[in-house]
């Protein structure tokens, strides 16, 4: 299926052409030319949804050109029904954060817009990207700005946070770049993501390139005991750079891990299997026991961060069509509710400059509305029944106790504890006396914060009680990475969309000819 | 040996800079001061045509001189990088040398005395004629270093240099005598063949090697023999120090490659072993001692020795490599990495030479503080090409890093990349804390002392070359990957 019209590289020229143009505007008008600019970028995205053919598995919206002649390196863009949520989920939330940044930035806004722009513009790069360089590129072109966005606007300890993030990250990366290397001249001397995915390698290859992938994707991620840098990066962070780490940023390891792990290295990652659903367990209750602790609300939401991403980390390595599919809903799922949270504690970070639990108490008499927002988010990342975060944690729970009964009873356990700290959070923002001395700064949102959160109050409840349309674009694509790296195909489906389960049969045939095709 | 009229057309490039040398000092005495200026013009005319000559040659291979010379696509891609670099050194000491007050004529004479001996070292097909190239960039370097006679650093510098550059001269030239004995020819074809598929046994080749590979490694600046590259560095006038840390090391990694690979290439499952010991120390030393430093100007020269390094995986790759094509890729990859460092390394120093701090230069780190406040336009460039230097993409320095660390990986050596990687991580903390220096501290109150950029023409098109280089072959490195497989085909 093809477009004539260049749909993701427009999506992502766009922004960085943004960034470009506001080296030539004003500070004053360097808010709106952002909004704009993302805006357009939102509108661009959201015809895509509909475009989308949910019955393929096939990459869609297929761009390719010759980037470099030798070695082949090609701009070959795609998405399918994994990528495809995760991209409008990204354009979704980036004019948030410039609604949320128009007050609280005051210093170099155009830089700061100007960064925001090209984190966005490199985010869908990577989701979209099919030449495995390209998408080396776009991963790691992201670190500067965001190297800059926490170490020129973050809190006070923002530098040493900032060359935290930035050392991690990178020194995950470099593996990931001598793995690329070697699946090329293992792969047939090609660095198409399609191409390297059909291709077989042997097991103990495929165990040292699971490491390398394993070490860029766990620190992204971050998997226990990788996490480190997380706290103190969300933390320092600006509001804005806390939604796009928390939401996005996260979102490109477990991605990763789909798109390249998997469908490459399937003998390595049942392997590894063991490992991963450990490190997940432990990321989950650790994270959440962590939470319990903290005094600090960006901290606590760092912490349930670790654990919501152990939760999609166990998913993904069930292998069963309920634990991904529920692994990617919670991808956007925790991008649209994390993202919330942390533009909740913006805004009270925005009146009362101190994001102590202790400092904003009882939030609910001087700032009905805002309360309103916060609990609602806030229930929703502990997975209560009606919003979103339900149906991803329950397919999780559910693909796992398929694969691993006692994983399923251990993660349990981190909901119970998500139940702890979100409510024991909630009674004191929400339901303490307020600190006088605060008071009076205590003024309920403005119109502008209502436009940013509205937004994902409305994600948040449409995919709790409707998740249909996003499951059914996506159950092709991972049945599809499923059947390809694991034939014979998985334990029979149990019932939890009814047309999902006509569509399982149809999908595990269509990759048969492909393999037919394999010398 | 015969000797034909024509010949002299084929070395017309390095005629051109020759005649201009000399006749700017011929004219140095008789100018007024006023005019000395116009001598910049002179040289920076004579280098614009001289490449235009260079490149005219491209896709021709012929001897001249009865083999003392060759004139190949591989020569001319390094003439046509010296050529760019000892431009923009002239265009960066415009601005430089008036800031100084060192107005001294000669000086431009000394730039292109340098570079013809460069020109020579790249184009030579004898180790004759290499030496007498490397002599002829090696004393014009060492008035260089010295310029700046008031400062007793520059002229420790000078003296250091000259003292270890004899040195290894010495040695270089004990090499070839010994490599003569052991083969009865200078001529690299004739090594070649009088080698054949001998080994090390033979204790004459052995000697000879290694004293070669010394040679070269104190021109390289390669860990062990690296000691003067930071003393010299830092004393030179900065001009001259962006000029060897750029032109010098190119035009000795061309005529120590063509030595290698065309000479001793039937040596080489021998000297790469030596050379990955001598690679992996180099990036160990030169990335872990850049962390340590507070001047500038040591850092880049810390992180010039590192980038040596990563340009040596190259040349352990070429030789590590079964195959001749997968061997001939690895010495593009190392092409490549030369030029992409010229661009983010020159562009880095051209900063730091016009950072005046109350007169002088201003080459602490400290000195960059906050700016991006003062000088936002300046500290973004700096930011390019340190973000470059750290191999990050989309930037020509990781398109660099992408291309030795494939040769590496495409000869067998994976682990090589990845130690090599491991290291790069250790160069980022070093270039970033200039960028965080530069962004994310407040600059002091505005004083007469304050660090300040000093603006001028000439210095904005150093860094719109250097920073168009950088991004664009950081985007697009195409045409110059097109042009680095072309020239190594000549070393077949």
């Amino acid at each position: 299926m093809t477009h004539s019209f260049p749909w993701l590289t427009v999506l992502i020229v766009l922004p960085l052409a943004g960034a470009l143009a506001l080296c030539f505007v004003k500070d004053a008008a360097a808010r709106m030319v952002a909004l704009g600019v993302t805006v357009a970028d939102l509108l661009i995205s959201l015809p895509l949804w509909w475009l989308f053919d949910a019955t393929s598995s096939q990459m869609q919206f297929m761009e390719q050109a010759v980037w470099i002649a030798t070695p082949p390196i090609h701009y070959k863009l795609g998405l399918d029904g994994i990528s495809l949520p995760l991209i409008i989920m990204t354009t979704v939330l980036m004019p948030l954060c410039v609604l949320i940044s128009w007050r609280s930035i005051e210093t170099k806004i155009r830089s700061f817009m100007a960064m925001l722009l090209i984190m966005e513009g490199a985010m869908i790069g990577v989701f979209a990207a099919l030449d495995f360089v390209l998408f080396y590129v776009f991963w790691e072109a992201m670190l500067i700005p965001m190297y800059l966005l926490i170490g020129v606007w973050g809190g006070p300890n923002r530098v040493y946070a900032a060359v935290k993030f930035f050392l991690y990250t990178l020194a995950g990366s470099v593996l990931l770049l001598v793995a690329i290397l070697v699946l090329y001249f293992q792969g047939g001397h090609t660095f198409d993501v399609l191409l390297l995915s059909s291709g077989t390698y042997t097991t103990s290859l495929q165990v040292l390139l699971f490491l390398a992938l394993f070490a860029a994707f766990a620190v992204k991620v971050p998997m226990f005991p990788f996490h480190t840098w997380l706290p103190d990066a969300h933390v320092e962070a600006p509001t804005a750079g806390s939604v796009i780490l928390a939401s996005v940023l996260l979102k490109m390891g477990t991605y990763g891990f789909l798109r390249f792990s998997l469908p490459m290295l399937p003998d390595a990652s049942k392997l590894f299997a063991p490992l991963m659903i450990t490190l997940s367990i432990i990321a989950i209750i650790y994270g959440a026991y962590m939470a319990l602790a903290q005094a600090d609300l960006k901290k606590l939401i760092a912490y349930s961060s670790v654990s919501h991403m152990g939760f999609v980390t166990l998913g993904l390595f069930t292998f069963n069509i309920q634990g991904i599919e529920g692994a990617v809903m919670q991808m956007v799922n925790h991008g649209i509710t994390t993202g919330g949270l942390f533009l909740c504690v913006g805004v009270i970070y925005e009146r009362t400059h101190s994001r102590q639990i202790a400092d904003n108490i009882g939030l609910t008499k001087p700032m009905p509305r805002y309360a309103i927002f916060l609990v609602i988010f806030a229930l929703s990342s502990l997975g209560l029944p009606g919003t979103n975060s339900f149906v991803g944690e329950f397919l999780v729970l559910a693909g796992t106790f398929l694969s691993n009964k006692l994983a399923a009873a251990l993660a349990s356990l981190g909901i119970i504890l998500a139940a702890a700290y979100i409510l024991w959070m909630i009674q004191r923002v929400a339901f303490g006396v307020p600190s006088p001395t605060y008071l009076p700064k205590l003024r309920d949102v403005t119109n502008r914060e209502m436009v940013t959160l509205i937004p994902l109050v409305v994600l948040v409840f449409w995919i709790g009680v409707f998740p249909n349309p996003l499951l059914t674009r996506m159950h092709p694509s991972v049945n599809h990475v499923l059947t390809r790296a694991f034939p014979p195909p998985p334990a029979p489906v149990m019932t939890l969309d009814e047309p999902d389960v006509l569509v399982v049969p149809a999908a595990e045939e269509s990759p048969l000819p492909e393999e037919a095709d394999q010398p | 040996m015969t000797f034909s009229p024509g010949d002299v057309l084929l070395v017309l490039p390095e005629l051109f800079v020759i005649a201009a040398a000399c006749l700017v000092l011929v004219l140095e005495p008789i100018l007024v001061p006023q005019q000395r200026d116009g001598l910049a013009w002179l040289s920076l005319g004579t280098l614009v045509v001289c490449m235009g000559v260079v490149a005219s040659q491209i896709g021709s291979k012929t001897e001249a001189f009865g083999g003392l010379v060759i004139i190949d696509d591989y020569a001319c891609f390094w003439k046509l990088l010296l050529c760019f670099v000892s431009a923009l050194t002239v265009l960066l000491s415009y601005a430089y040398l008036k800031e100084e007050r060192l107005q001294i004529g000669e000086y431009y004479g000394f730039v292109l005395l340098a570079l013809a001996g460069m020109m020579v070292m790249v184009s030579a097909a004898d180790l004759l004629t290499i030496y007498l190239g490397t002599e002829l960039m090696s004393l014009s370097l060492y008035v260089m270093a010295g310029l700046k006679r008031t400062e007793p650093r520059s002229l420790e510098a000078s003296a250091k240099y000259f003292v270890l550059g004899a040195f290894s001269s010495g040695i270089l030239l004990y090499g070839i005598s010994l490599l003569y004995g052991a083969t009865g020819s200078t001529r690299l074809p004739a090594i070649a063949s009088a080698i054949g598929s001998q080994s090390l046994d033979n204790p004459l080749l052995l000697a000879a090697t290694i004293l070669i590979a010394a040679g070269f490694g104190f021109k390289l600046a390669v860990v062990p023999f690296h000691m003067w590259t930071p003393d010299v560095y830092q004393g030179a006038p900065t001009s001259v120090t962006a000029f060897m840390a750029v032109a010098s090391k190119a035009a000795s990694f061309g005529a120590f490659l063509r030595v290698f690979i065309e000479g001793l290439g039937g040596l080489k499952t021998d000297w790469s072993a030596v050379f990955l010991l001598l690679c992996i120390a180099t990036l160990a030393l030169g990335n872990i001692v850049a962390l340590v430093q507070t001047n500038i100007k040591r850092m880049l020269a810390y992180s010039s020795i590192a980038h040596a390094g990563y340009a040596l995986i190259g040349v352990v790759a070429a030789g590590w490599s079964g195959n001749s094509a997968g061997s001939l890729n690895s010495v593009a990859s190392v092409l490549l990495y030369i030029a992409f460092y010229a661009f983010m390394t020159f562009g880095a120093f051209a900063v730091v030479a016009l950072l005046r701090k109350g007169g002088i230069e201003g080459e602490e780190i400290e000195d960059f503080t906050g700016l991006a406040k003062r000088h936002p336009l300046a500290a973004f460039l700096m930011l390019v090409f340190m973000v470059s230097l750290a191999g990050i993409p989309p930037t020509a320095g990781f398109m660099g890093k992408f291309y030795v660390f494939m040769s590496a990986v495409e000869a067998g050596l994976p682990w090589l990349a990845v130690i090599a990687l491991v290291f790069a991580v250790v160069s980022a903390y070093y270039y970033l804390r200039l960028v965080m220096v530069m962004y994310m501290r407040e600059p002091g109150e505005l004083t007469a002392d304050s660090p300040r950029l000093v603006m001028s023409p000439t210095l904005s098109v150093v860094l719109t070359c250097t920073t168009a280089g950088v991004v664009i072959f950081g985007l697009y490195p195409g045409p110059l990957v097109n042009l680095a497989t072309l020239a190594v085909q000549a070393l077949k």
